[in-house]
């Protein structure tokens, strides 16, 4: 297909302190018992794009992740690992590999993505339309992961601040406008001047920006190159496309089309154009060709170019990672509701029971749980909406609810856990009682304490 | 699903009982309450303007009474005397099932009065619609009634229904085919309900503002730049009462539909409809005076076009939509071209040329004249080789031999033009003199257009303005009559948006130009916007604590302005200090703020005013500064009540000193030491500043080193107090 893909997998993120760590950063975060990254490679697997270079913030987590990813994708895909340093922002880590890219479109895609909105439809909406930049955006769940929880609560115009205010045309396909709401101060301004062009634009506040962007090369390398300050994708190199795209800036010096595939012939280039317009399923010319034509008709003076947007379907799944509370919802949703996204990976579709689990009597494990190989429980144990991890010992008379609790967790007698977190190698002693609580790796928490909303972890340095 | 079926259709049936209780009601303004079709309108009404030979009235009334209305208020204001002759003279006196009542008045200035005055009258029982006497349409108003009926039920706020059109889909023509001023609306596609009316220049900039709140409250709204208002409304009763409620709504649009949109406590809300197939639109201008004379020319307003409109004239439709009465004389070599109206009596000479246009009745056209796409009104005399181009030429004009017009050309009554004289582009003539009291506000102009000044100057026409005449006759060529009036400034370069003349290519280009301006700001503006947020934090933050901050901040910013216009004028009127402190107090509540800010914002007012009172050297910035604290410090002193507050304000003079007034900064430990001997500072707070930025930046630091001096003679001060 000509697409290379940037999984932009991070490394380790202040929001999910203390979940993360030197051993287990960011992307290797376990959902439903298998690393976050997972789920973006494996959907890009299934859409048939093998060509990733992998960005991960850190040397370090470099040869993490890299041993993971070549341990587990292994003549799967083609990955290259590229490490970046921290904090240079997503445009800042595309500009650092920006000599690795070639192929003619780029795929960027957030590495914390869960999401089953095949990247395929992304890229193909953006070929069909010859785009310059094209946009996933995914409407906001309806418990949507920010909104749950503690934040129910909040009055509207602060949960505006969150999302995203975005301009379609009336086909829905073109994207007008974006603005954080966050940027927002008192109201919304949009530009006129596309608006004139385009003649009506749908404001939607109900979608949000999925980070997963397909990008003409070109197009991103000189907007990079020549926005030396740009340091985030979404944030200064989107808006700015959608923003120029009547009075595109930086194509200005060079032909929009074909540059880079120097032996594509002039009359190809136009067949082409041409081809992508009945594609586009638009026998009349675009907004875009309107308004680069003069009042009289003469030929275009001012080049465009395409902010596509691809909106998924109100029923996909599409959520990122990038909060605690965004991780307990996502590993409920994949175990519950969302357990489509488990299938066809290595595990087994219907039992999300590891293969060798011993459960004590009278221990019951509800639904949407999952419980990974090589765990016990003692007896009369509940186990409710709950991931667990591999090669956990849990005690008798231990409760857990809405949590997760990651491998090699040793669970004394009598623990009530709920909606907390537990990361590997914790040792819980007897009678613990943890609610809404994070506890790092390798932390022990000493017989019969109770936590009520903290974040436990170890002193490091 | 049955039962709901059957309610929804006893509903129906009740709404048709309603629709046989109460007669359907109209209000026809039969005044623009605008001066767009001056000089014209100083002489007749601009809704007894002939539209395709047909006064444009006409057409209106044609339709309310097609349209099922059954009582109409035609509402007059200036030339009201000239409007109820034609009405009761005309065939709508003796309609049956279709009464047409006039209200006069001679003072309302406005849209806002007359709804003021009908409102007084008491004579509207029920939903109305509102429309002025200058609208072509042939839409049906079945459905728009019967959805604004549903929704009054549903929520009793829903008073008014705007009836909205597509325009043409090109860009440019968008705007230009009415020569009415962009409009930007903002509706949600679900309840149709407007929730953004925006019609004038007035925020020129690049953006379109959406509230918050708005957006919030609607996950999806489309913003339409290709819909035009068609000026029909269906209101509610409270339409009438709103107006008299503000007293201050003049124009329909600008103060009344804003108004409603702003005002979120009343909530009332307004809907739109909008129609495809069928034709509305409103004149306007002479541009739209044109478009629409084409439009009824060309039968999109079937069946409101000539010759079924006035049925008694036999009118034949020929070919290429040419309209010929039954009795025109015509040369044998005249040539009529395609989509022009001929009136009754009228005789065109040989080798006339006339396409596009409209000729009234008896009018007298020489030999080779050429007319294009021009208006011509009745009795009318143009001799032989005149050249009109995109003209309007009014009644009992005389256009001498050899006469030119150039496009854009406005001739008012009876004026006369030379012998080969050429009247320039967009040219308006009229006998009248033009006012001279040109003022650009709006309300002014409302008032200049009444009933009053114009039926004053026909009387003056006359009696002695041949007299008057002779003198500046020269004007318009040898045997001509008539003023030109000058355009006056700001008006001229949109002259020729809001003229009859097409709008030439190279302000089309222009029109383009203005749109790359625009957008050149806006991607500066953009700039600016991308580089603060490149301070933002990575895209994972999402970014609710800057939302917070922000809004707080711009509330701030309200707050301190405030504080300054009020310590000001408490300075300029000499308000004694406890009700200033009282008003103070007062801006604190509203703006929910804390007395830390208020010393904040009262220092800054305070410091301000000495840095822009007149000062020339240091030293007498620094008297300033004392004598304004010395005055107002019960003032200061009664917001500062614990060190937090104290130290606010030395913050906020640091700020200031690297801000604002940056004259302050070399005065720095002076103020400061002022400031003490005030007793405004206590030394506790000073020397916890001093311990707060110890730790601060080098270049936060600037301020604590200047004062050192001062500061280590505070805590060599305050150590000898312990001592003892």
């Amino acid at each position: 297909m000509d697409f290379q893909v940037v999984v932009l997998a991070g490394g380790s993120s202040k929001n999910l302190t203390p979940l993360v760590s030197k051993e287990l950063p960011k992307p290797l975060l376990p959902v439903a018992n298998r690393p976050v990254l997972s789920y973006v490679l494996h959907q890009l697997e299934q859409n048939n794009l093998k060509d990733l270079i992998v960005v991960v913030e850190g040397e370090d987590t470099a040869l993490v992740v890299g041993a993971w990813i070549s341990g587990t994708f292994i003549d799967r895909l083609h990955v290259e690992i590229a490490a970046v340093p921290e904090d240079i922002g997503t445009a800042g880590a595309i500009r650092a590999i920006s000599h690795h890219l070639t192929a003619k479109d780029i795929l960027v895609v957030s590495g914390d993505l869960v999401s089953d909105v095949p990247p395929g439809a992304v890229a193909a909406t953006h070929r069909r339309h010859d785009a310059a930049v094209t946009a996933m955006l995914s409407s906001i769940p309806v418990s949507g992961p920010l909104d749950s929880g503690s934040s129910g609560g909040k009055d509207k115009a602060k949960k505006l601040g969150r999302y995203n205010i975005i301009g379609l045309d009336p086909g829905k396909q073109f994207l007008l406008h974006i603005a954080t709401g966050a940027e927002i101060e008192k109201d919304a301004r949009l530009p006129k001047h596309i608006l004139r062009a385009v003649g009506q634009m749908e404001i939607r506040s109900d979608l949000m920006d999925a980070h997963m962007y397909a990008f003409k090369r070109s197009v991103l390398q000189e907007v990079l190159d020549l926005k030396d300050t740009f340091q985030s994708l979404k944030e200064d190199v989107l808006p700015y496309l959608v923003r120029s795209q009547l009075k595109s800036e930086a194509l200005s010096n060079r032909t929009p089309q074909g540059e880079e595939n120097g032996n594509e012939k002039v009359t190809s280039q136009n067949n082409q154009v041409f081809v992508s317009r009945i594609l586009a399923n638009s026998s009349t010319p675009s907004f875009h060709d309107h308004s680069s034509e003069n009042p009289d008709g003469s030929a275009p003076t001012r080049k465009t170019h395409k902010c596509c947007a691809y909106i998924a379907s109100s029923g996909s799944y599409c959520v990122r990672l990038n909060s605690i509370q965004a991780f307990m919802d996502i590993n409920r949703d994949v175990t519950g509701e969302a357990d489509h996204l488990l299938t066809g990976t290595s595990s087994d579709p219907n039992n999300n029971i590891g293969p060798s689990p011993k459960l004590g009597t009278k221990t019951t494990v509800g639904p949407h749980c999952m419980l990974g190989e090589g765990s016990e429980i003692g007896d009369k144990c509940q186990v409710k909406r709950s991931v667990i991890g591999r090669h956990c010992r849990i005690g008798s008379h231990v409760k857990v609810v809405n949590s997760v609790v990651m491998n090699h967790v040793t669970i004394g007698d009598g623990c009530i856990i709920q909606s907390s977190v537990v990361c590997s190698n914790v040792q819980l002693q007897e009678r613990v009682v943890l609610k809404d609580c994070q506890v790092g790796a390798g932390f022990v928490v000493t017989a019969g304490s109770e936590y009520k909303a903290e974040s436990l972890a170890r002193k490091e340095k | 699903m049955g039962a709901q079926k059957k309610s929804a259709t006893a509903r129906v049936s009740e709404d048709q009982e309603e629709l046989a209780r109460n007669p359907l009601q109209a209000i026809l303004l039969a005044d623009s309450f605008a001066t767009t079709f001056r000089p014209i309108t100083l002489e007749r009404p601009k809704v007894l303007l002939p539209l395709v030979n047909i006064p444009m009235i006409d057409y209106t009334l044609a339709w309310l009474e097609s349209a099922g209305v059954e009582e109409v208020f035609v509402f007059c204001c200036a030339h009201s005397k000239q409007v109820i002759d034609y009405l009761e003279s005309s065939r709508w006196s003796s309609q049956p099932n279709f009464s047409v009542t006039t209200i006069e008045s001679h003072n309302s200035i406005s849209a806002g009065d007359a709804l003021r005055l009908i409102y007084e009258r008491n004579v509207i029982h029920g939903d109305f619609v509102l429309i002025s006497g200058d609208t072509v349409s042939n839409m049906s108003l079945t459905q728009v009634l019967q959805e604004h009926k549903e929704r009054r039920k549903k929520d009793a706020n829903a008073i008014m229904t705007m009836v909205v059109k597509k325009s043409k889909p090109s860009p440019i023509t968008q705007q230009s085919r009415l020569g009415t001023d962009e409009l930007f609306m903002a509706i949600n596609p679900v309840t149709k309900q407007l929730l953004c009316y925006e019609d004038k220049a007035e925020h020129s900039k690049g953006f379109i503002s959406l509230d918050k709140t708005l957006i919030a409250d609607n996950p999806s709204i489309i913003l339409h730049n290709d819909k035009q208002d068609c000026y029909i409304d269906v209101c509610s009763q409270e339409v009438l009462s709103l107006f008299t409620d503000n007293f201050d709504y003049q124009h329909l649009r600008r103060h009344f539909v804003k108004g409603l949109l702003v005002d979120d406590i009343m909530g009332y809300k307004i809907f739109t409809h909008e129609i495809h197939s069928s034709y509305a639109a409103r004149i306007d201008n002479f541009r739209s005076y044109d478009t629409i004379s084409k439009d009824i020319i060309q039968r999109w307003t079937y069946p409101f076009v000539p010759d079924i409109l006035c049925g008694s004239s036999a009118i034949k439709v020929e070919r290429q939509g040419t309209y010929r009465a039954s009795d025109v004389t015509l040369s044998r070599s005249a040539h009529i071209g395609s989509f022009t109206f001929i009136g009754q009596g009228t005789k065109i000479g040989n080798d006339t040329k006339i396409s596009h246009s409209v000729v009234g009745e008896g009018c007298t056209i020489g030999s080779n004249v050429t007319i294009e796409g021009s208006y011509i009104w009745n009795n009318v005399t143009i001799e032989d080789g005149c050249q009109l181009r995109h003209a309007i030429v009014c009644d009992g004009v005389i256009m001498k031999s050899g006469a030119v017009l150039q496009p854009g050309v406005i001739l008012s009554f009876k004026v006369v033009v030379g012998q080969q004289f050429v009247v320039p582009a967009y040219s308006k003539v009229s006998l009248l003199q033009q006012p001279t009291q040109q003022d650009s506000d709006e309300e002014l102009e409302y008032a200049d257009n009444t009933s009053g000044t114009g039926e004053l100057r026909s009387d003056k026409l006359n009696g002695d303005i041949a007299a008057d005449l002779s003198e500046t006759a020269y004007e318009l060529g040898t045997g001509g009559v008539g003023y030109i009036w000058s355009v006056f400034e700001g008006a001229q370069d949109e002259e020729w948006k809001h003229s009859v003349a097409p709008i030439p290519k190279d302000k089309l280009v222009k029109l383009m130009l203005d749109k790359d301006e625009d957008e050149e700001q806006l991607t500066q503006d953009g700039n600016v916007l991308s580089a603060s947020g490149e301070l933002k934090a990575d895209s994972d933050d999402n970014g609710s604590e800057d939302d917070d901050n922000a809004d707080s901040r711009d509330d701030y910013g309200f707050f301190e302005k405030e504080v300054e216009a009020t310590f000001l004028r408490a300075v300029h009127e000499n308000v004694k200090v406890d009700h200033a402190v009282l008003e103070v107090n007062a801006l604190r509540l509203s703006y929910n703020m804390a007395s830390v800010d208020c010393a904040g914002a009262i220092f800054y007012s305070m410091m301000k005013l000495a840095v822009e009172s007149p000062h020339h050297s240091a030293s007498e910035l620094h008297r300033n500064a004392a004598d304004i604290i010395t005055k107002w410090v019960k003032l200061l002193k009664s917001f500062l009540h614990d060190i937090d507050e104290e130290i606010e304000v030395i913050l906020k003079f640091e700020e200031m000193c690297l801000e604002s007034a940056k004259e302050f900064a070399a005065l720095f430990p002076q103020v400061l030491h002022l400031l003490y001997d005030k007793e405004i500072l206590q030394e506790d707070a000073i020397l916890r500043w001093a311990d707060e930025k110890e730790g601060a930046d080098e270049s936060d630091k600037v301020f604590l080193k200047s004062s050192e001096k001062f500061v280590q003679w505070l805590k060599e001060a305050e150590e000898e107090d312990e001592d003892d």
